[in-house]
């Protein structure tokens, strides 16, 4: 008996993994179907006025549209949205957007000018993270219902004071100025919350697709739309599965289970070389790797001493090696692709001219310093690249490692002494990284404004504010990027900060998969001109 | 050598089993007490700000003091505590800081997987383990013992990221014997999602109740791999103290006394022996399945497994405490009540232990 029941459970045993191997062997991703991997964990929220993580954002871009937008096959180029035409009144602070006709919502709602408005309104009464976007332009729950208002089928916006427009079309083309079909998400309101529940598992807007399932930590599905405003989008279904590990996604890509994998490594993406079914794109990310030196440490504040700094790191050496294909030399605060990006990198290891420069700063040698450095392999690796270099210019550096917490409370708290981090632009507008890392409007202790990278590293930027207040209200936007690149430059050479490497996206395809566009630096991705 | 005493009746039997339920259910309680304390306090030690988390560094003052008002973090700690406490009494396990989902339903939705996946790996592990060590102690030194113990040693020393990843490569990258990672191919998930009912959130055993043959071959295929891995695992542990526990029997008098007697090999050592080798064995495999169970985080980031290892190890690392504690709490019971299982058919196994 016993023998019997054994062999039974053997042989069935048996029949399971016989009967496993041929599903695996055609597995392949269905035709009408996008399979993307990443690591999609850094959702928080997927309603579009509250998502500010990059795979939130990258899945409303799909399910929502702006009134303005970026063209998804060229890096900061404006084009129309929901609305079809725009203009700036003559008093510099009132914008008048014309909705197109004839543009649904995945209910079958029709968009109205009403929509737009209240939408927009939702964004500053909500007041979640991403909001400042737009109260940035005066914009606050009290004033917003006669700031934003609409009339047939026009939207018409007045912000508190003259700005660049370009900036204000910027912050619109932003995530969280997407348009929700207001009439389904009032209609699901609980407790006041502006749907603000409902839209964390379900979608209500314009976009080519429309959320069919979302599952935190797990992935999401989402189905096109047919008679898109747009045209229709040329795949059915995307979708995107959360593989965190970059050697697994990998593997799915190289069999054919995965179309798109879009965490990858540098040793992933070699191992792939050679591989005719696979292709890589690269995309400049919005990603910025820079040192903070603090000014209240003395020595730190001597001009010579931060210029050599800027001569004593091995730039070209690590995007070479431990950086390669993720990050690229990149010596200013603007990521490529923004308006008045500056790409030019004057700046490379010269030991002997940072040798003198110490010699010139007057600084006792060796200097003793701490870098505080989150405890991570790849911000490691630069850490103690950093380390070796300055040793040999007479600055000995103590690494100071911690978790990415207790890393960013340090800095926040101006306790650091040197600091490696990363900064991302907020919206695709140079004002956001030039605000922070040029402003500083009061930079003693007790301001506490920690949403300015000057400030945590008690660095008085003079000048370069003003100039960074002049070029938000630039009208001309030709005059405007050129400001910036003036302001850059400067802030390059005379700043508190080291800017060294800009982001690069590595994306892997299987050969047959056109039109994905990633939206590099400045937008999202885009799921709807793709094929395969 | 006869037992003249008489046997015991039903209610004895079963009073000392009654009476280590009620031990267990008090031990279940005071343990999760204990858990919860201890979990609690680790929460607040870690250096990670939850609302940081929640509102990113880029947030106003009046922005990060709305969700720490709202997460009621300005209450002193034994406020937070009791009120969760209590919550937690009522079943209610609280929201999660990120995705304000009720923890309760985000547990019952990784949890499935995880037990799906552990206990077809304790399956494994007992299935081949038990045999493989029984074999080892009925001929020790021999090329089977050896065999049984380099097997298991590597299972013991060879890190489960490796194994899996190389696992991985062979089996689905090299051989495609078995389909990748997660529970199920795009297609059929699709369908899983939208055409299926889901009793369980088990896909085999979904798949099963549904009829849908093709899906549960594709979601076998895919928990073959995960599974096998860490039945490896579970099977280098459970050989060994199989052999350990066999060879340990097999010197006491009463086999040689069965030996003597001219019983068959086979059922001195597979009725005889193993019937006290049970004992300890029982114990081993409860401790074995727990600790699959806990959700094996490793495994679970290798093969894109949506399981309750990966979900607390997240929670942990975004500071966010009502789902470390949800989670640890579920590990908890789940500790408990296998102990407890094993506790009880100890009982029922020997007669030594009714007391």
């Amino acid at each position: 008996m016993t023998l019997t029941l054994r062999a039974g459970r053997a042989a069935a045993l048996a029949a399971l993994l016989s009967g496993a191997a041929p599903v695996a062997l055609f597995a392949e991703t269905p035709a009408d179907t996008l399979v993307v991997v990443d690591a999609i964990d850094d959702i928080v929220s997927i309603d579009p006025h509250e998502a500010f993580e990059f795979s939130g954002i990258d899945l409303n871009n799909n399910l929502y549209d702006t009134l303005v937008e970026l063209d998804p096959t060229q890096e900061g180029v404006l084009m129309p949205g929901l609305a079809e035409s725009w203009a700036v009144g003559d008093d510099g602070m009132t914008y008048t957007f014309k909705i197109k006709p004839g543009i649904t919502f995945s209910s079958g709602n029709p968009l109205t000018a009403e929509d737009a408005a209240l939408s927009l309104r939702r964004v500053v009464k909500l007041n979640k993270t991403p909001a400042f976007i737009l109260t940035q332009f005066g914009f606050t729950p009290e004033n917003v219902d006669a700031a934003i208002t609409f009339d047939g089928d026009t939207v018409t916006i007045k912000t508190d004071k003259v700005y660049a427009p370009t900036f204000f079309y910027n912050c619109l083309t932003a995530g969280v100025a997407n348009i929700v079909d207001m009439k389904t998400v009032m209609a699901n309101e609980v407790n006041g919350d502006m749907g603000n529940e409902w839209l964390k598992s379900n979608s209500a807007g314009t976009g080519a697709y429309v959320l069919k399932s979302f599952k935190p930590n797990e992935g999401y599905i989402i189905e096109a739309r047919a008679g898109h405003w747009r045209g229709d989008a040329k795949i059915k279904n995307v979708f995107m599965q959360h593989v965190p590990e970059g050697a697994t996604q990998r593997l799915m890509l190289e069999k054919g289970d995965a179309d798109i994998a879009r965490g990858l490594t540098p040793t992933d993406i070699e191992g792939m070389a050679g591989n005719a079914d696979i292709k890589v794109t690269t995309d400049n990310g919005g990603q910025i790797y820079y040192l903070a030196m603090n000014q209240k440490v003395e020595a730190l504040a001597n001009p010579a001493v931060l210029d050599a700094m800027r001569w004593a790191i091995d730039y070209t050496g690590m995007t070479d090696t431990i950086l390669k294909g993720q990050w690229g030399v990149h010596q200013a605060f603007l990521p490529s692709g923004f308006l008045g990006a500056l790409d030019d990198t004057p700046y490379s290891l010269d030991v002997e001219k940072a040798k003198a420069l110490m010699a010139e700063s007057g600084v006792a040698l060796p200097l003793k310093v701490s870098l505080t450095v989150r405890n991570n392999q790849e911000r490691m690796d630069i850490a103690q690249s950093i380390q070796n270099t300055f040793a040999q210019v007479g600055i000995e550096l103590t690494l100071d490692v911690g978790d990415g917490a207790a890393v960013l409370d340090k800095y926040r708290a101006r306790q650091h002494e040197i600091t490696l981090q990363t900064w991302g632009p907020d919206y695709p507008d140079p004002h956001t990284n030039a605000s922070t890392f040029a402003m500083n409007p009061d930079n003693s202790d007790e301001a506490k404004a920690t949403g300015y990278l000057a400030w945590r590293t008690a660095w008085d930027p003079g000048e370069l504010g003003a100039a960074t207040e002049a070029a938000v209200a630039e009208m001309d936007g030709d005059k405007r990027a050129a400001m910036y690149k003036d302001i850059q430059a400067k802030h390059r050479d005379d700043s508190a900060f080291v800017l060294m490497f800009g982001q690069l996206q590595q994306t892997a395809l299987r050969a047959n998969i056109e039109g994905f566009y990633t939206g590099g630096a400045v937008d999202s991705a885009s799921y709807w001109l793709a094929t395969k | 050598m006869t037992d003249t005493s008489a046997p015991p009746g039903r209610a004895s039997r079963l009073r000392p089993v009654l009476l280590a339920i009620g031990g267990g259910i008090l031990s279940l309680a005071l343990t999760l007490l204990g858990l919860l304390i201890f979990t609690f306090i680790i929460a607040r030690v870690v250096d990670a700000d939850p609302v940081l988390s929640i509102v990113g560094e880029r947030a106003t003052a009046e922005q990060y003091e709305a969700v720490r008002l709202q997460l009621g973090l300005d209450r002193p700690y034994w406020q937070q505590f009791l009120s969760y406490l209590w919550d937690a009494v009522r079943g209610d396990l609280g929201i999660s800081y990120r995705t304000r989902e009720p923890i309760l339903e985000e547990v019952a939705r990784y949890f499935p997987a995880t037990l799906e996946l552990a206990t077809l790996g304790t399956l494994f592990g007992v299935i081949v383990g038990v045999p493989a060590g029984v074999l080892a102690a009925t001929r020790p030194g021999s090329l089977a013992d050896q065999v049984v113990r380099v097997v298991g040693l590597i299972g013991y020393s060879m890190p489960v990221f490796w194994l899996g990843l190389i696992g991985l490569l062979v089996f689905y990258g090299w051989l495609g014997w078995v389909a990748g990672p997660d529970r199920l191919d795009a297609s059929f998930k699709m369908m899983m999602e939208f055409q299926l009912t889901q009793y369980t959130g088990m896909v085999l055993v979904d798949t099963a109740l549904n009829g849908a043959w093709d899906m549960f071959r594709n979601a076998v295929s895919h928990i073959i791999l995960p599974a096998s891995l860490l039945g490896y695992v579970s099977m280098a542990y459970i050989s060994r103290m199989t052999r350990s526990f066999m060879m340990n029997e097999l010197g006491q008098e009463y086999i040689t006394t069965a030996r003597v007697k001219g019983m068959p090999e086979w059922r001195v050592i597979w009725v005889h022996a193993m019937r006290n080798v049970m004992v300890p064995l029982i114990t081993v495999i409860a401790l074995s399945y727990a600790y699959l169970l806990e959700g094996s985080v490793l495994t679970e980031t290798i093969f894109a497994w949506p399981g309750l290892g990966g979900y607390i190890t997240d929670a942990l690392f975004a500071a966010d405490r009502p789902a470390v504690l949800g989670g640890t709490l579920v590990v908890g019971v789940v500790f408990v009540t296998l102990n407890m299982a094993s506790d009880i058919l100890y009982r029922l196994v020997d007669p030594r232990a009714r007391g």
